[in-house]
């Protein structure tokens, strides 16, 4: 059976007018109300943005007016050895740090979910290194793990085991940054834990009538509950990983023995370059060297590639959870 | 009729793009336009802003302040702790100081090829000064490419430090002149705990530790970073020589042992330095050194001499480097700036009195030779290195410390081991500084 519909024309009678006033009225009242929110988007990222994109095609010194250059800040990325450098080293957090911290504040939330007594002292320990500023965060943690006179190699000496030396060993910098980025995840862990306390207890009791256990109800309750929540975290962390910036800086200077000269950018990505993140990179080439085209040009490419990775991750998720409230393909 | 947005809000990027391109061309300088200077007693106000902090910022605003002597109705406003950075910010925002102090002379080239301190030849010109005041090195670091738009403001200037009971102990009875008596120095100085970690360094050979850096240690071994025609000219006999003496001393620490000592040592700037706590027994530093362990280390006996070199005839050659005043570019007053410029880069009395509050190295050759300078046994050796006519400048690029950090990167994988053929790496370094010299443009 097919049904067809035609078109009736209604004579536009005074009432319908008054209601296209009406309607008109209400569209300028939603825009006037929206005025402030878009005119500070077109202010603060729209011109920015497009600013950044022009004068990536350009020679910029930051003092004299912009050149022409065409693609050669883009070709020259292609000879830019730190540049490939640069790129690894921000993709190791994008891929490690964004895995481990979405897991890692999952974790301690669902923990103190379950705790019964002193779950207020437990979360507010677990959440106060997140308040620490990074420059100090990173320093206290560099002093805690610093070889010959560090607590932790002291506690390691204890039990006849050498520390690795962390930031001044380029296999151990990485991960000793990561570890710093773990413990001020409290901000991550308080929201999980927020949206784990908000999943209806009569979903568990009902599984719990089933004969689901601790492990089936947080896989198959707990989890699709907070899935969006999870989404956020985990575009959340990689936009991070990608702004990774004043940690690396910090833990570089401080190992390689200059965190109190000013000034200096020969130390950036100390040791051997295994701290050197793209925004490090491009800050040293738009601020260091003057080169503020090539540095517009890393930041296009790198707004270009966070831009895409949240978007295949959201989309991938999102058609994952979908798929989990019974889609299709579930 | 959802095109005609579309269309609008293109439109709007473009002209947001073309407006982003021509504000961030700022406002054309006044160039060619000679500012007159102040008369004796115009009343007027001078911005100076300055990377000094505490009691350093202390002393420099009091050698400001004798630019009254000279012009009693003048304020001086002394801003401290202002980095390169900022100085960039105020230019770059229609609010420059009129005189900017900067520590960073690896900027120089910057500064001077790109307009963002002006030329000063105009008035040096005019006022008929006289830069062979200046030792030659000094000069160096000061310009760029003929363009002169900063002045020294005193120097740094670097040699040899050595601890005088651990040399003794050793059974040495004078510093070493040579690079190859230094690393023998260096190994009976260097002392092992029982379980082979290293407790003192004869010699710390880590590249970018402290002041083990390229262009300090170069000037040594007669390295030079460019050749003739300009281009870098890394791959040379000399730096060759510099990295094979500096992988020479890790090979006998053995490397991981002394990454593992050099990662407990403390912060170059702070007590914890590793000469001041008996750490090291000898190092490469400047001369401000002498007050810092005067200060925070006198139970530290040590002596100073000029650091050894790979040939006998390069014997007395140092690194100099320093503090650079000059004159931002669209600084209100520009003409009076420059007579404080001038005041402090050439009159005696000021740089004696600030070279004795800041122990630095006095940057002009009338003040180095004053008798009121405070002149002790050990910085004497700074003094002579300074007078001595073998004084080798920061290089200067129009690409910041790039060039510094490209060799610094290559040093850390040759110490590590990770370079087979050392010319060739040099070779890649060369190209790496060449062609980011070229995309420059400078």
């Amino acid at each position: 059976m097919t049904a067809t519909l035609e078109r009736v024309d209604v004579p536009r009678t005074a009432p319908a007018r008054g209601r296209s006033r009406a309607r008109s009225r209400h569209r300028w009242t939603v825009l006037a109300f929206m005025a402030p929110a878009v005119l500070g988007f077109l202010l603060f990222f729209g011109y920015p943005l497009v600013a950044t994109v022009g004068f990536s095609f350009t020679e910029y010194d930051l003092i004299n007016p912009p050149e022409w250059t065409g693609f050669e800040n883009y070709t020259y990325m292609f000879g830019d050895k730190l540049f490939r450098t640069a790129a690894y080293n921000t993709l190791w957090f994008v891929v490690v740090l964004t895995g481990l911290r979405v897991v890692f504040a999952l974790g301690v939330a669902s923990v103190i979910a379950r705790l019964k007594s002193g779950v207020g002292l437990i979360r507010t320990l677990c959440y106060l290194p997140s308040l620490t500023p990074p420059v100090a965060a990173t320093l206290v943690f560099f002093l805690v793990v610093r070889p010959n006179d560090g607590p932790l190699d002291a506690f390691l000496g204890w039990f006849g085991v050498e520390g690795p030396l962390w930031f001044s060993d380029p296999a151990w910098a990485k991960p000793g940054i990561t570890l710093v980025m773990l413990w001020v995840s409290g901000d991550l862990m308080i929201i999980l834990l927020a949206a784990i306390m908000d999943v209806p207890r009569e979903q568990y009791e009902a599984a719990e009538l089933d004969g689901a256990g601790p492990v089936r109800r947080w896989w198959h309750i707990t989890l699709p509950n907070i899935s969006p929540v999870l989404l956020f975290g985990a575009v959340n962390s990689i936009i991070l990983a990608l702004q990774l910036f004043t940690q690396a800086v910090v833990a570089g200077s401080a190992a390689s023995g200059s965190a109190d000269a000013t000034g200096s950018t020969k130390d950036l990505g100390f040791p051997e370059n295994s701290t050197l993140t793209f925004p490090v990179w491009l800050y040293a080439q738009g601020f260091r060297y003057f080169d503020m085209g090539y540095a517009a040009a890393m930041a296009t490419v790198l707004f270009i590639v966070s831009f895409a990775a949240t978007a295949v991750l959201v989309q991938r998720m999102r058609k994952a959870s979908y798929q989990e409230e019974g889609g299709p393909g579930a | 009729m959802r095109k005609v947005p579309r269309a609008a809000l293109l439109c709007v990027a473009a002209a947001v793009s073309l407006t982003a391109c021509a504000a961030g061309a700022g406002k054309s300088d006044q160039a060619g336009g000679l500012a007159a200077a102040p008369g004796k007693d115009d009343k007027f106000t001078l911005t100076v802003w300055s990377p000094f902090s505490g009691r350093e910022q202390d002393e420099v605003t009091k050698a400001l302040e004798s630019f009254k002597k000279k012009y009693p109705n003048a304020e001086i406003k002394h801003e401290g702790s202002q980095d390169d950075d900022k100085i960039t910010a105020g230019i770059r925002g229609g609010n420059p100081p009129d005189v900017a102090l900067s520590f960073t002379t690896d900027n120089i080239g910057q500064f001077c090829s790109s307009g963002s301190w002006q030329d000063l030849k105009p008035y040096i010109d005019r006022d008929k000064v006289d830069l062979s005041q200046i030792p030659d090195a000094v000069r160096s670091y000061t310009e760029y490419k003929g363009t002169r738009c900063a002045m020294p403001m005193l120097s740094d200037v670097y040699g040899l430090y050595y601890n005088k009971d651990m040399l003794a102990a050793a059974g040495i009875t004078a510093p070493p002149k040579t690079t190859a008596e230094l690393v023998d120095v260096a190994k009976r100085t260097t002392k092992f705990a029982p379980d082979g970690s290293i407790e003192v360094a004869g010699f710390m050979p880590t590249m970018m530790f402290y002041a083990n850096r390229p262009p300090i240690l170069a000037p040594h071994f007669g390295a030079k970073w460019a050749g003739p025609g300009g281009k870098s000219a890394l791959a040379s006999p000399e730096w060759a020589e510099m990295l094979t003496f500096q992988k020479e001393l890790v090979d006998f620490f053995g490397f991981e042992k002394l990454e593992r000592f050099r990662a407990g040592l403390g912060q170059q700037y702070s007590n914890d330095h590793a000469f001041h706590q008996g750490k090291m027994a000898m190092m490469i530093d400047g001369e401000y050194r002498t007050a810092f362990l005067k200060d925070q280390a006198p139970q530290i006996k040590f002596g100073t001499a000029p650091f050894p070199t790979s040939k006998p005839e390069l014997y007395g050659t140092a690194f100099t480097a320093g503090t650079i005043i000059g004159v931002p570019k669209g600084a209100k007053n520009p003409g009076a700036a420059w007579e404080l410029i001038r005041h402090m880069a050439f009159d005696t009395d000021t740089i004696v009195s600030l070279a004795n509050g800041l122990k630095n190295i006095p940057s002009t050759k009338a003040a180095l030779a004053d008798p009121r300078l405070e002149v002790d046994e050990t910085f004497k050796t700074f003094i002579d290195l300074a007078a001595g006519g073998k004084l080798q400048g920061n290089p200067v690029t129009p690409i910041g410390d790039a060039h510094i950090k490209a060799v610094g990167d290559f040093a850390a994988s040759w110490q590590a081991g990770k370079v087979p053929d050392l010319m060739a790496g040099l070779k890649d370094v060369d190209k790496q500084i060449d062609d980011q010299i070229a995309k420059s443009g400078k």
